[in-house]
């Protein structure tokens, strides 16, 4: 444990700024924000680091300056006060205008990431999102296909109090649902959330997705998978007694099983299959 | 006249309970903030207890978010606040050589006030459907689940904001009406500029406060819709509201601990504070600031462009005044002459980890980025670093500096030294881990969480438990010293302190400043 | 001591106007999302007439259909969602049902998204203008008449209309 976590100091000194997904350490990868799998997340991913390395060097000046004076100007070392350094106005420009600077620096390189987020034109399909307490509820529009996604059940069973059952024991305790939402990769996919009792918030780190689900209102954002895998998230607004109970995951499939699953679970499908086991 | 100003206290409980005079509030203030900090801190040991091994072995959900809300609200209207105000009454009238403060019995009232309002919010904790359990943000739709608490703690809540209001009012009229003759409002210490600056800031948020939970109250008994969709009202005004009260309250909360950090660093340097006038502009420029930054705590809510950008530039904007800050503080220091007694040690890491919750927040600033750390455990660690040892540590060393001059005795170095460390090493075990699991995605406020973070929590909880036992350390020296235990303390206290406070006698008599001083 | 009184009464008076301040932020805030269309929310009054359609483009309308648990009632669009052009004025209705034995009466909270794009969303005539009352067991198409304005940027290719029914507020006070 310790020796992970100097590692991943040590790791964030180096001057890596956009580390390529597949290059980072995994040690590192689980401490820190993901990558994902989306443009907007690999935006966050990417502003996120800029942030980190514009802090170390300030940290390393400010910090720096700091220590030299702890060290340097020791009474027990014989340094006697200059009582007359009081006042440089020359001083205080400089570190009024040098972060000024950094700050507008960092500021311009989230504009075009801003405007990425709030691009929701030219969608390939629209899901609609809607928090409960304490579960998921997921329509993929005009498809006929709508299902609950609630905490899965081992998970259910092993974080009640003495159960018998123990966290350790269960696969992606509390990340696992009893039904998860499948989703195409390489589709623009528009989502619509709102919530039917409490605000919740939907978040799934890998997808750099996180939006509240407020009742009574809708929200949309969009985002496009770009590698199959399964992606798992929380809901990140407090929502009550369970509020730690009702994860998120999501599927992402090539475009062609998404499209069979999805004609699996249309109704016409789903009709047929119960006709057929009486 | 004189015979009466010259006796001494009355004795027994009459005393505290019908004191005016600004010395004993102040200490009623402190010691009422020490008790909250142990009540809210076992809260948080509960919190670190549940998180300590994934699964649910001590408390249940319910539970664990009412221990959650209740720290919070806790350590911020209970510890930390009264601390403050406890420092204002008896330093800002020896400061600028005032005998009391402007009102001494609404002084009496302001502090009454807050006992009875701490009590009923923690006895909600007993009350049918449990105490508050919707973060101390209180949010509609939530908070309206609340059960049979839910009109005692909106009471308490009213509680403790008139009771600031009342203080900042005395405090205000005190600065502005009391100074002895020759101290110009720009000749005035840095302490006592601060609390002058969030008096102020007080005055303008904690009605808004009053507002948005007085809103909450009639939207639930009296049919009311300002936040239920239902009435054509919105949940998302609410966080509006709360937020235009909520991010000037955190300043609230740092500006005095500015004023102690400022203090505190000149004297154990032996030198005069670096750019006295532009910290004062700083710290009116941050207030100012403060006021129009709230809806950064509200990204994920959805916003149009515009508005993310406005509250983006516009918190980055509060990075530049509070650097000049720390840069004048190092600045103090450069070609100084240093010490490390006790309160300059935790000066010094106020300056450093402070600093480092600083960039935390820089980089929350950022929307993009934000929109990952919103409600995670980076959030989580930053707000700890900027306040425990950030606003807590400036208070502790507030204390540990002005001991003597309160109690006439000094405490134990070397005690204080091992508190120091202790509580410096177990700060950054309990919160650094925090900024990593936020990172890598767990939720604040949850009671349990997924394997991948079982490590790091387990860690955090033994630096957690490690700091909560710290503590007792100090509540020790702060006994030691008010039984009388430890050396006589001089006038002066410090080699390199300067100020009226340290004109007068250790322990500061009764009565100071009858007459005017002369601010040399 | 005069000193100290006209020092606290202004202290006291600003208190006062702050926590007008946040009540005045009620209103304040409705004109706000009028602006930046935080929530999605429309206007509660009727617009007027298109003055000219825009052939050029067409937008996408989808309509959705929620109730609060705490009114029993089937609410659904008629329409799952037209193309349309800017300045074109149409009707949808949306089905409600009164599943209980007993008369309601009902208000339907609109909401647009994307949210910057709910002040060019314009309804001449809204079942959402008046609560809407309903005897046991009826069930009513309940006409929205809207046209999307001609303004609208042309970054916005998809709106999305959604209402949200509930027990009216002053029913459920009463009960
Ligand atoms: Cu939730």
């Amino acid at each position: 444990m310790i020796p992970r976590h100097a590692r991943a100091i040590a790791l964030s000194l180096l001057p890596v700024i956009s580390l390529p997904a597949g290059a980072a350490p995994s040690g590192w990868r689980q401490l820190n924000l993901p990558v994902g799998v989306t443009s907007i997340s690999r935006d966050a991913y990417d502003l996120h680091m800029l942030a980190i390395y514009v802090c170390i060097l300030i940290g390393i000046a400010v910090f720096g300056a700091m220590i030299y004076a702890m060290i340097n100007f020791r009474k027990s070392k014989g340094a006697v006060a200059d009582r007359t350094l009081t006042h440089s106005t020359k001083a205080e420009v400089i570190w009024t205008a040098i972060p000024a600077f950094i700050l507008i620096f960092l500021a311009w390189q989230t504009v075009p990431a801003l405007i990425h987020i709030e691009d929701t034109r030219d969608s390939d399909m629209t899901i609609r999102i809607t928090g409960y307490q304490w579960k998921w509820h997921y329509e993929y529009m005009g498809e006929g296909v709508s299902f609950y996604s609630a905490l899965g059940e081992r998970s259910n069973t092993a974080r009640q109090r003495n159960a018998a059952l123990r966290p350790a024991e269960v696969d992606h305790y509390l990340l696992e649902v009893d039904e998860v939402l499948v989703l195409p990769v390489g589709a623009k996919i528009r989502y619509l959330i709102s919530a039917n009792d409490v605000i919740h918030a939907w978040w799934v780190p890998e997808l750099g997705i996180k939006r509240d689900a407020i009742p009574g209102f809708i929200n949309e954002g969009w985002f496009r998978i770009d590698q199959p895998g399964t992606y798992r998230g929380q809901c990140a607004e407090l929502c009550g007694k369970d509020h730690g109970f009702m994860p998120i995951v999501v599927e992402a499939l090539p475009p062609e099983e998404f499209a069979a699953w999805l004609a699996a679970r249309r109704p016409a499908a789903q009709a047929a299959l119960a006709s057929s086991q009486p | 006249m004189s015979d009466t100003t010259h006796h001494g206290p009355p004795t027994g409980i009459r005393r505290w309970l019908f004191t005016t005079n600004h010395k004993d509030i102040g200490t009623l203030y402190l010691v009422f903030s020490l008790v909250m900090l142990f009540v809210g801190g076992a809260m948080a040991m509960i919190i670190r207890l549940e998180l300590f091994q994934p699964g649910l072995q001590f408390v249940n959900p319910e539970f664990f978010n009412q221990m959650t809300t209740l720290h919070a609200l806790v350590m911020v209207f209970g510890m930390i606040m009264p601390a403050f105000a406890g420092f204002a009454n008896w330093m800002v009238p020896l400061m600028i050589g005032a005998p009391d403060m402007a009102l001494p019995r609404l002084n009496n009232f302001s502090f009454w006030i807050l006992p009875f309002a701490a009590l009923m919010l923690v006895s909600t904790l007993f009350m049918p459907g449990g105490g508050p359990a919707s973060g101390w943000t209180l949010y509609p739709p939530l908070v309206l689940q609340t059960g049979d608490a839910f009109p005692f703690v909106i009471f308490s809540v009213h509680l403790l904001g008139i009771s600031s209001i009342l203080a900042a009012i005395n405090i205000i009229v005190t600065i502005m009406n009391m100074r002895t003759p020759d101290m110009p409002l720009l000749k005035m210490p840095l302490f006592v500029w601060t609390w002058l600056i969030t008096a102020y800031l007080l005055i303008l948020v904690m009605p808004v406060l009053a507002g948005a939970v007085t809103m909450l109250f009639t939207d639930q008994f009296f049919g009311t819709s300002f936040f239920q969709a239902a009435g054509g009202g919105d949940p998302v005004l609410f966080q509006h509201i709360f937020w235009f009260f909520g991010h000037p309250e955190v300043y609230i909360i740092i500006l005095p601990s500015f004023g102690i950090i400022s203090q505190i660093i000149p004297t154990f340097s032996r030198k005069p504070l670096f750019g006295h006038d532009s910290m004062v502009y700083a710290t009116a420029s941050i207030a100012f600031l403060s006021c129009i930054v709230w809806a950064h705590h509200m990204f994920t809510v959805g916003m149009p462009l515009a508005g993310q950008l406005y509250f983006m530039l516009s918190t980055m904007l509060i990075a530049i005044p509070t650097g000049v800050k720390i840069f004048n503080w190092t600045a103090t220091m450069w070609r100084g002459s240093l010490s490390f007694e006790t309160p300059m040690l935790f000066a010094i890491a106020f300056l450093f980890l402070f600093t480092f919750g600083g960039f935390s927040g820089v980089m929350m600033a950022l929307t993009p980025a934000d929109i990952q750390y919103h409600d995670s455990y980076f959030i989580v660690a930053h707000f700890h670093y900027v306040l425990v040892p950030g606003a807590m540590f400036a208070a502790i060393a507030g204390v540990y500096y002005w001991l003597p001059k309160w109690t006439g005795h000094m405490y134990d170095e070397r005690l204080g030294k091992i508190h120091f460390w202790l509580s410096a090493i177990s700060v950054n075990l309990t919160f650094f881990p925090q900024h990593f699991v936020g990172l890598a995605g767990m939720p604040r406020r949850i009671p349990d969480y997924a394997l991948q973070f079982a490590d790091l929590n387990a860690f955090m909880s033994i630096g957690g438990f490690l700091f909560g036992l710290s503590q007792l350390l100090f509540l020790w020296g702060v006994v030691r010293c008010m039984r009388g235990i430890g050396d006589k303390a001089t006038d002066r206290v410090w080699e390199g302190a300067q100020g009226l406070e340290w004109e007068v006698p250790s322990p500061a008599p009764y009565h100071t400043f009858d007459t005017p001083p002369v601010v040399k | 001591m005069s000193a100290h009184r006209s020092l606290i009464n202004k202290l006291l008076l600003a208190c006062v106007a702050m926590f007008a301040f946040g009540f005045a932020l009620v209103p304040l805030y409705d004109v706000f999302c009028d602006i930046t269309g935080i929530n999605g929310k429309t206007d509660k009054v009727a617009a007027a007439a298109p003055d000219r359609i825009d052939r050029g483009r067409e937008v996408t309308v989808e309509f959705l259909a929620t109730h609060d648990p705490a009114v029993a009632v089937n609410f659904a669009p008629e329409t799952a969602r037209l193309r349309l052009n800017p300045g074109d004025l149409q009707t949808v209705s949306f089905v409600v049902e009164n599943r209980t034995g007993e008369p309601i009466v009902t208000t339907a909270v609109p909401s647009v998204s994307p949210g910057e794009a709910a002040r060019h969303f314009m309804k001449i005539e809204c079942f959402c203008f008046q609560e809407q009352p309903l005897a046991p067991g009826e069930r009513k198409a309940m006409p929205v008449q809207f046209y999307v304005d001609p303004e609208l940027p042309a970054r916005f290719k998809n709106l999305t209309l959604s209402y949200r029914l509930y027990r009216s507020v002053g029913q459920s006070a009463s009960r």
